[in-house]
């Protein structure tokens, strides 16, 4: 699997907040189809290095690789136009808007009335909602419903979903499980395995050792703002993963 | 590819159901003119509703508070409250009457020329109300009732000294005839308020613009994340609203052949109450100008009517606030029964 060029390549990137030595010298690698999970307890650092490759904010050191390119991102938007999606745990979505709209959000296709008049195209965000969701075997019969309607996972499948229209290369899921239900749990980390199925590199990252050992390819583990350590799911335990996360 | 994630389909009201929600308003106005016409059938033998004068005195009656109503409700939508209305339309008000007769008697230039920049004089005026606003609630973060309710402040110091503490009257026949002038029986300012109408629904419902005022009112991260500039969507909006006031204060203007500081002051809780009636939630995320056309009209019959069946005129302010509260209540409770998650 890990064969093909890098989506993403880490190079011992570095961030400080003030004193705060937040990152420090952190590697690691997304192949296509790829799931890397980033292991940790809070203020690790696994905020902090999506945050840098998200375009949140930017490193002071090292290099970031989006498919062999140097990449420092100012700001979501800049890293979304290159492919990179980031879906976090509560989501972003308009809860008063319907799946399409919220796909579109921000870029809203447009058509002509009459050829003068420009309105928004809703019968294609509806299209593509539709195509889009079907992809993720998720089958909605209305269309126009605003999105508080469904559940946390459907919820989830949406954001997911808008990662997909837009042909994400790079998908960063923050804590998807996290706020869900047990059933709903198992169909985000279905759908998941269906983003890497599609050949998308992932960036999962969850507090949920076992979320990760069912969905990870590799694991990441980081402690105060370091890597201290990389495994493969079927070379390790649950054990040794607390272990270099908490350096015991 | 090979996925188990099979989502049963969301629980949703039945969308006849949806539709009578966004119609409740109209269903409302309708019930409510019903009423008027049984009782001033039965009281005084007459029709309320057949009657050409009345429903030209409505119409007339609910342009200014609707004027004022149509920018609060993208406000409103974007969960923010423009409090500084009122006064911005008192301020644009006196600056259009003092521009026509400045235009006027100063410049010589002919009645019409004078009217339109007048208008336009005034309207422009209420350009800064909006823009400081606008700049107090995105960059500033001051929540929007303080940092309105300071430039309601400022814009009612601001119309009265202007002004001299009297009202500016006008001598302009163009510009009366746009207050109170007729075009096949339809008044002018019902024409000039159908027509904003139009322009706002179009901007709410079919451009960018509209669709970002939803999503910011519904949640600012998301709408941030989405790669939305919500700084400058903030300040287009209550823009939107101060050049509606000024709209409306330069139509004031036209009506009573005078610029009056004071010419919006009860207007203001009245737009409220027009687009809350209209279906829209105070906490943001929904809301339509047809609903905010009917909460208009709703308060307009309401004050009108009571008039017209000989109620005392204080009964009026009772009516409108149990209106209000009532709208208020049915929304919440509709929300609860067909808006909540599904929780699985």
């Amino acid at each position: 699997m890990s064969d093909a060029e890098p989506i993403l390549s880490i190079r011992n990137v570095s961030k400080s907040f003030g004193a705060v030595q937040a990152l420090n010298a952190v590697s690691f690698d997304v192949h296509p189809g790829e799931v890397v999970a980033l292991a940790g307890d809070n203020g690790a650092g696994k905020s902090t290095i999506i945050k840098a490759i998200s375009g949140v904010f930017r490193h002071d050191a090292g290099e970031i690789l989006l498919g062999g390119k140097a990449i420092d991102f100012a700001t979501p938007q800049e890293a979304r136009e290159n492919g990179i999606e980031t879906i976090y745990q509560d989501l972003a979505l308009a809860d008063n808007l319907s799946i399409g709209e919220n796909i579109f959000l921000g870029r809203e296709p447009k058509r002509m009335l009459f050829g003068v008049l420009p309105i928004l195209d809703r019968a294609k965000m509806a299209g593509a909602a539709k195509e889009t969701m079907a992809r993720l075997d998720f089958h909605v019969t209305r269309l126009d419903a605003p999105v508080a309607a469904f559940s946390g996972g459907q919820r989830q499948a949406i954001a997911i979903g808008r990662a997909i229209y837009w042909n994400a290369r790079l998908v960063i899921m923050d804590e998807p499980t996290a706020a869900l239900g047990v059933p709903e749990q198992r169909r985000v980390l279905a759908l998941v395995k269906s983003l890497r199925a599609q050949g998308k590199g992932i960036i999962f990252i969850s507090h949920n050792l076992r979320d990760i050992f069912e969905v990870a390819d590799e694991i990441v583990v980081f402690r105060h703002g370091e890597n201290s350590g990389k495994r493969k799911p079927s070379e390790t335990s649950h054990d040794e993963i607390v272990k270099l996360m908490v350096g015991a | 590819m090979t996925i188990a994630a099979t989502s049963p389909p969301a629980r949703l009201a039945h969308p006849i159901l949806l539709w009578i929600a966004q119609l409740r308003a109209w269903a409302f106005l309708v019930v409510l003119v019903a009423f008027f016409e049984i009782w001033a059938r039965a009281a005084e033998g007459v029709s309320f509703l057949f009657n050409v004068y009345n429903i030209q005195s409505i119409l007339v009656f609910a342009t200014a508070p609707l004027l004022l109503a149509l920018g609060q409700t993208f406000v409103i939508i974007s969960s923010g409250i423009d409090l500084s209305l009122g006064f911005v339309m008192g301020l644009s008000s006196v600056i259009a009457a003092h521009a026509s007769n400045y235009f006027t008697a100063e410049l010589g230039l002919p009645p019409f020329v004078a009217m339109v920049a007048a208008i336009l004089s005034g309207t422009a005026v209420a350009i800064f109300p909006g823009f400081v606003n606008g700049l107090l609630v995105s960059r500033l973060q001051i929540p929007p009732f303080i940092g309105t309710l300071g430039m309601y402040g400022v814009a009612r110091g601001a119309a009265y000294l202007f002004a001299g503490g009297m009202t500016v009257a006008i001598d302009n026949d163009w510009y009366s005839a746009i207050g109170n002038g007729r075009v096949y029986g339809v008044p002018v300012l019902v024409i000039i308020t159908g027509v904003a109408c139009l322009v706002l629904h179009y901007m709410l419902s079919q451009t960018r613009f509209g669709q970002h005022t939803y999503a910011l009112g519904a949640s600012k991260p998301a709408a941030n994340r989405a790669g939305i500039d919500i700084k400058r969507l903030t300040l287009q909006i209550y823009l939107l609203s101060a050049i509606m006031a000024g709209v409306a204060g330069a139509m004031y203007t036209g009506r009573f052949t005078a610029g009056a500081p004071q010419a919006g002051e009860p207007l203001l809780l009245d737009s409220i109450a027009a687009v809350v009636i209209g279906g829209a939630s105070l906490f943001g995320g929904s809301g339509t100008i047809w609903g905010t056309i009917a909460g208009a009209l709703v308060i307009a019959v309401i004050q009108y009517g009571l008039v017209f069946i000989n109620v005392e005129p204080f009964w009026q302010f009772i009516a409108v606030g149990v209106v209000i509260i009532i709208s208020v209540f049915v929304d919440q409770t509709q929300r609860r029964l067909m808006g909540g998650r599904q929780v699985e």
